[in-house]
C-alpha cells in the first residue's frame, strides 16, 4: 500500500568489516608511500613530487570518502553526493582562486624581482 | 575583573546620548506595557520559548524592523552631515563620529535589516509552500534566531557602552588591526557578526534539509513554487560562504587579541588576504540577499497577473546559474588592488555573465505580465518599482564590472550609489512587496492600501532623489565616507538634495509603520475569511488566515505546479478531509532563548576582555546541549479535538464572507 | 525519480528512521560547511606560509618521524570509529564501547601528541606572534586540534549515553553522527599531513 521512502537509506550503506579493513589498509599504503618519498627524496624535481603526494592525497581522500563514510551507496537521489561535489567545487576556488589572486597582487609591488619589472622593461 | 571596561565607556557626546536614551526609553516602555497588561506569562510562553517557524519568522521581522529604525537614522545623520560640512563648516559631528555612524549603517542594515526581513519570510514561507508543517530541526531554528538577536544586541550596546567600530562595514586591516583600531570598537563587530553568523549558518543547513526532505507527496522539485527554489540557492550560498566569514572574522580576531600575523602590516602578514577571503564570502552574500526577493516576486507577479509564470523551467535554471557564477565574480570588489590584467579580465569577463540570468528573469517576469489580467495592488507596484530600479542600477553595475572603468569609478559615490540602487531597489522593495503580500495569511487581515501605495512613492521618489545626485558626484569625482569637502568643488548643491530624498524615504518607512498601525486598528474592516484574498496560485493560500498552528490538518498531495490554483479550479481538487493526520509537534523549551541570551554574554566578555564572563556562558551553553541531548520526551502529539475545533471554526469564518 | 512515491511515514519505526536520515544529511551538509571553513585557512596558510620574516620555516622545525606516529594515530582511531558503528548496527553493545574506547585513547595520543610540539615550538620562541607562517600553521592544525577536542568530549557523552541507556535507534543516530565527525576529521588531516608537513619539508 504505502510505497517505501524515497530516502537515503543507511542501513544498506554501512557496509562490511571487509570494507573498513580494506580501506584502513589502503589508506595506510597512501599515507606510508607518501611519507617515505618525501622523507628518503626519492624524487628528480619538485614539481614532480609536489605532483605525486597531491595524487596520493587525493585517491587517499577518495579511498575513505568511499570506505569509511559510504559516499555513493545510498539509494536516489543522491544529494549527498551532490552537496559533497558542490562543497569540493568551492573548496577549489576559494584556494585556487586566492592563490591565483594574491600571487597575482605582488604585480604592481616595486619588489626587484617582480612581474612589472620584466614587462615594462622598468630599470 | 571586568576587564577594559571602565566608567570613561559610558561618556558619549550629544546625539549618542540622544540615541541611547531612545534606545532605553523603547525598552522601558516595552517593560511597562507588558506589565501593564500582564503579558509577561503570554510573552514566555507564545513568544521566547516557541519552536513554530511561524512565530520565529514574526520576530525575526519585528527585529529587522527596529533595527531598520536604527539604520535609516544613522543614514539621515550621514546626509545631513554631508550636506552642511562644506568649506569652513564642519558639519554636526566630529570625523569619528561620522566613521562609526558609517561603519554601523552599512553593519546593521545588511546583517540586521536584510538578514533579518529574509530570514523572517523564509520561516514564514517555505514550510507551508512545501506542505510541511515544521522545518528539519525546529530547536536549531530558535537558536539560529537567538543567536541573531544576540548579535543585535551587541551592536546596539556598543552605542551606550563603549563605542563602535570607525573601520567600515567590513573592517578592512590594517586601519582594523589593533594597531591602529586599539579601542573596543572594532571587537563589538568582530564578535557582533561572529555569533549572528553562526546562526546564519545553522539556519542554511536548516532550510537546505527542509527543502530538500519534507516536501509533501507528490511535489517534485520541479514542481515547487520559485521562491523555494531561490530559498534553495540562497541556502547554498550561505553554507558554502558563510564559513569563509567566520574565518576571516576568527583572524582578524586572533591578530587582535593574541598577537598573531595573518594581517598586519609587517611581520609577514597580508592585509590584501583579507581584502581577498572577506569579498570571497562578501559577493556570496548579496547573492543571499537578492534571490528570496527574486523568489517574491516571481509569486507576486503571477498572482497579480491571474496567469502562470512564463518559462518556470528557465527561471529555475537562471536560479542554479546564478548560485554557481556567484563564487566567479568576487575580485570584481577590488580590481583596484594590484592585480594584473589577466586576473582583472576573467573576473571583469565573469561579472558580466553573472548579469545574464538575471536578464532571463526579468524578461521572464514581464512576459508573465504579459495578457495577463494585472492588478495594481501594493505588492505589484514594488515590483513595478523594482524593475525600473534594479535595472538601471544592475547596468550601472556592468559599467563598473569593465575594469578600466571601475579604476575611476572605485570606492566613489557612483558605487555607492548602485550598491543601494541594487539592495533598496532589488531586495527592499521585495521584501516589502512580500510582507504587504503575505500579511494577510498570518495576521487574517490585510495591510491598509492606501497608506500601502503612499508609502511606494515616498520610497521610490526618495530613492531617486537621495541616489541621483550621488551617481552624478562619483563621476564628478566624490569618494565615498567623506565627512568634509571643499566648498569650492561645488558639490553642496547635489549633497542638499541627496538630504532631501533621504528625507522622503524616512517619510516612506513612518508610512510603513503607520500602515501598520492603522491595519491593527482598522482589522475588522479588512478581514481576509477564507484565507485566499488574492485568489493566489501555492499551497500556502490553502490554509485559514492567520495559519493554524499545526499547518495542515491534512498533508496536501500535489501532482502539479500552482497545486492550489489547480485545487480551485477542479483539475485536481484537494479532497475534503474525512480523518485528520495524526499530528507531532516539538514542544516549547527556552534552550533557544537560553542560548541567546549566554551568547550575548560570552561576545560583551570578549570585546572587553571579562574571561570569566567570556567562558562560564560557554560552559553552560554546552552543559544546556548535554542536558538537551539526554531529554527523550521533546514532542508532543495535538489532541484530536483541538484540530477539530479550529478546522471547523475556519470552516464557519469561511462561509460568513 | 519517480517522486510520486515520496510517502510520509507514519508507522514509529518507519518515523525513527526517517528522522535519523534527516539528521544524518543535516549534519553531512554543516560537515561540508566546516569543509569550506577548512579551505578558507589552507588558502591562507598557501597564501602566507613563506612569509617567515625572517624566523623559521617549516623544515626547520617540523620532525617527521613524530608527524607520522601523529597520523598513524589518527588513521587507526578512524578504523577503530568505524567498527564501532559497524558493530552498533549489530546491537553488539560490548565491542561498541571497547571500540569507542579504543578511539578514544588513540584521538587523545594524537591530541597529546599535537600540544607537546606546540608546546616546545611556543617555548623555543617559535609562537604564533613570530611570523605570518607560523600564525597561520598554528591556526590551521590548531583549529584541527580543536575539532578534535570536541570530537573526544562528545565521544565521552555517547559513550556513557550507549553504556547507560542501551543502543537505541537515538544512540545510533547519534554515533552515526560522531562517526561521520570523526572519519571527517581524519579527511582533512590527511591534506594537513600532506600540504603543511610533507610539502614543508620537500
Amino acid at each position: 500500500m504505502k510505497k517505501p521512502i524515497v530516502t537515503n537509506d543507511y542501513d544498506s550503506s554501512i557496509g562490511s568489516l571487509k570494507n573498513y579493513i580494506t580501506g584502513f589498509l589502503l589508506a595506510l599504503i597512501l599515507t606510508l608511500l607518501a611519507y617515505f618519498l618525501v622523507t628518503q627524496k626519492i624524487y628528480t624535481s619538485y614539481n614532480q613530487i609536489i605532483a605525486i603526494i597531491s595524487g596520493l592525497a587525493i585517491v587517499q581522500l577518495f579511498v575513505q570518502l568511499i570506505f569509511f563514510l559510504h559516499l555513493g551507496r545510498e539509494s536516489k537521489p543522491r544529494w549527498n553526493v551532490t552537496v559533497f561535489v558542490f562543497a569540493a567545487l568551492v573548496v577549489v576556488i576559494i584556494i585556487v582562486g586566492s592563490i591565483w589572486i594574491m600571487n597575482n597582487l605582488n604585480y604592481n609591488m616595486n619588489h626587484s624581482d617582480s612581474k612589472i619589472i620584466k614587462d615594462e622593461l622598468i630599470h | 575583573m571586568i576587564g577594559k571596561l571602565s566608567l570613561e565607556a559610558f561618556k558619549h557626546d550629544q546625539i549618542v546620548m540622544f540615541g541611547v536614551m531612545s534606545m532605553i526609553g523603547a525598552g522601558l516602555l516595552a517593560v511597562i506595557l507588558l506589565t501593564v497588561f500582564k503579558k509577561w506569562k503570554w510573552l514566555y510562553k507564545e513568544w521566547l520559548t516557541t519552536l513554530d517557524p511561524k512565530k520565529i519568522g514574526i520576530m525575526y521581522i519585528f527585529v529587522a524592523i527596529l533595527m531598520l529604525l536604527k539604520g535609516i537614522s544613522d543614514a539621515g545623520l550621514m546626509r545631513i552631515q554631508q550636506a552642511t560640512s562644506s568649506g569652513a563648516s564642519e558639519g554636526i559631528m566630529s570625523a569619528t563620529h561620522f566613521q562609526q555612524i558609517f561603519s554601523a549603517h552599512g553593519t546593521t542594515m545588511i546583517f540586521f535589516v536584510a538578514m533579518g526581513l529574509m530570514f523572517g519570510l523564509i520561516n514564514l514561507i517555505v514550510p507551508l509552500q512545501i506542505g510541511a508543517r515544521d522545518v528539519a530541526f525546529p530547536l536549531v531554528n530558535a537558536i539560529s534566531f537567538w543567536l541573531f538577536v544576540a548579535g543585535m544586541l551587541l551592536i546596539n550596546t556598543s552605542l551606550a557602552i563603549g563605542e563602535f567600530s570607525a573601520a567600515g562595514w567590513l573592517a578592512y586591516p590594517p586601519l582594523s588591526e589593533l594597531a591602529y583600531s586599539p579601542g573596543v570598537g572594532v571587537d563589538y563587530w568582530i564578535w557582533a557578526l561572529q555569533i549572528a553568523g553562526i546562526g546564519s549558518l545553522l539556519s542554511g543547513v536548516n532550510f537546505i534539509t527542509t527543502i530538500l526532505r519534507m516536501r509533501c507527496p507528490g511535489m517534485k522539485l520541479m514542481r515547487m513554487p520559485l521562491f523555494c527554489w531561490s530559498v534553495l540557492g540562497s541556502m547554498t550560498l550561505v553554507v558554502s560562504a558563510f564559513p569563509i566569514l567566520t574565518v576571516t572574522l576568527a583572524l582578524l580576531a586572533l591578530d587582535r587579541y593574541m598577537g598573531m600575523h595573518f594581517f598586519t602590516s609587517s611581520f609577514g602578514g597580508n592585509p590584501m588576504m583579507y581584502v581577498n577571503l572577506i569579498w570571497a564570502w562578501g559577493h556570496p552574500e548579496v547573492y543571499i540577499l537578492i534571490l528570496p526577493a527574486f523568489g517574491v516576486f516571481s509569486e507576486v507577479v503571477a498572482t497579480f497577473s491571474k496567469k502562470r509564470l512564463f518559462g518556470y523551467k528557465y527561471m529555475v535554471y537562471a536560479i542554479i546559474a546564478i548560485t554557481v557564477l556567484s563564487y566567479l565574480v568576487w575580485l570584481h570588489h577590488f580590481f583596484t588592488m594590484g592585480a594584473g590584467a589577466n586576473v582583472n579580465a576573467f573576473f571583469g569577463v565573469m561579472t558580466m555573465i553573472i548579469a545574464i540570468p538575471t536578464g532571463v528573469k526579468v524578461f521572464n517576469w514581464l512576459f508573465t505580465m504579459y495578457r495577463g489580467r494585472v492588478k495594481f495592488s501594493v505588492p505589484m507596484m514594488w515590483f513595478l518599482g523594482f524593475i525600473f530600479t534594479f535595472t538601471i542600477g544592475g547596468v550601472t553595475g556592468v559599467i563598473m564590472a569593465v575594469p578600466p572603468v571601475d579604476f575611476q569609478l572605485h570606492n566613489s559615490l557612483f558605487l555607492v550609489a548602485h550598491f543601494h540602487n541594487m539592495i533598496i531597489g532589488g531586495v527592499v522593495f521585495g521584501y516589502l512587496a512580500a510582507i504587504n503580500y503575505w500579511f494577510p495569511k498570518f495576521f487574517g487581515f490585510k495591510l491598509n492600501e492606501r497608506l500601502g501605495k503612499l508609502s511606494f512613492y515616498f520610497w521610490i521618489v526618495g530613492f531617486a532623489t537621495a541616489f541621483i545626485p550621488l551617481y552624478i558626484l562619483g563621476i564628478m569625482g566624490a569618494t565615498r565616507r567623506l565627512n568634509h569637502y571643499d566648498a569650492s568643488l561645488g558639490w553642496q548643491s547635489l549633497f542638499i538634495v541627496a538630504a532631501f530624498g533621504a528625507l522622503l524615504i524616512v517619510i516612506g518607512i513612518a508610512l510603513l509603520v503607520a500602515q501598520i498601525i492603522v491595519s491593527v486598528i482598522k482589522r475588522k474592516q479588512n478581514i481576509d475569511y477564507n484565507g485566499d484574498p488574492w485568489d493566489a496560485r501555492n499551497l500556502e493560500w490553502s490554509t485559514a488566515s492567520p495559519v493554524p498552528f499545526y499547518n495542515f490538518a491534512v498533508l496536501p498531495e500535489v501532482h502539479d505546479r500552482n497545486a492550489w490554483w489547480d485545487a480551485k479550479h477542479k483539475k485536481h481538487k484537494i479532497a475534503e478531509p474525512t480523518v485528520y493526520d495524526k499530528i507531532v509537534l516539538p514542544k516549547n523549551t527556552s534552550i533557544g532563548f537560553l542560548i541567546g541570551v549566554l551568547a550575548f554574554m560570552i561576545g560583551f566578555g570578549l570585546v572587553w576582555h571579562i574571561t570569566w564572563l567570556a567562558a562560564a556562558p560557554f560552559i553552560v551553553i554546552v552543559c544546556l546541549l548535554i542536558y538537551r541531548s539526554n531529554q527523550e520526551n521533546t514532542e508532543y502529539t495535538v489532541p484530536m479535538s483541538v484540530i477539530e475545533r479550529i478546522e471547523k471554526a475556519n470552516k464557519l469564518k469561511a462561509q460568513a464572507s | 525519480m519517480n517522486d510520486n512515491a515520496i510517502v510520509i511515514p507514519s508507522d514509529k519505526v518507519s518515523i525513527e528512521k526517517e528522522n535519523t536520515n534527516k539528521t544524518l544529511f543535516g549534519f553531512w551538509l554543516y560537515l561540508m560547511t566546516d569543509c569550506v571553513l577548512f579551505a578558507a585557512l589552507f588558502a591562507c596558510y598557501a597564501v602566507l606560509h613563506g612569509n617567515t620574516f625572517g624566523g623559521p620555516k617549516g623544515s626547520d622545525i617540523f620532525s617527521m618521524p613524530y608527524i607520522l606516529a601523529e597520523t598513524l594515530l589518527l588513521l587507526t582511531s578512524s578504523f577503530t570509529c568505524g567498527i564501532a558503528m559497524l558493530y552498533a548496527r549489530k546491537n553488539q553493545k560490548k565491542i561498541v564501547l571497547y571500540a569507542l574506547i579504543a578511539t578514544f585513547i588513540l584521538g587523545l595520543s594524537f591530541l597529546t601528541m599535537e600540544l607537546h610540539e606546540f608546546r616546545s615550538l611556543v617555548i623555543d620562541g617559535h609562537s604564533w606572534r613570530q611570523s605570518a607562517f607560523l600564525s597561520s600553521y598554528f591556526t590551521l592544525v590548531g583549529t584541527h586540534g580543536l575539532h578534535i577536542t570536541i570530537g573526544l568530549f562528545w565521544m565521552v557523552v555517547v559513550s556513557y549515553q550507549i553504556y547507560k541507556k542501551g543502543l537505541k535507534e537515538f544512540s545510533i543516530k547519534r554515533l552515526a553522527l560522531l562517526s561521520l565527525f570523526w572519519h571527517f576529521l581524519d579527511i582533512i588531516w590527511i591534506f594537513i599531513f600532506t600540504v603543511v608537513y610533507l610539502m614543508g619539508v620537500v
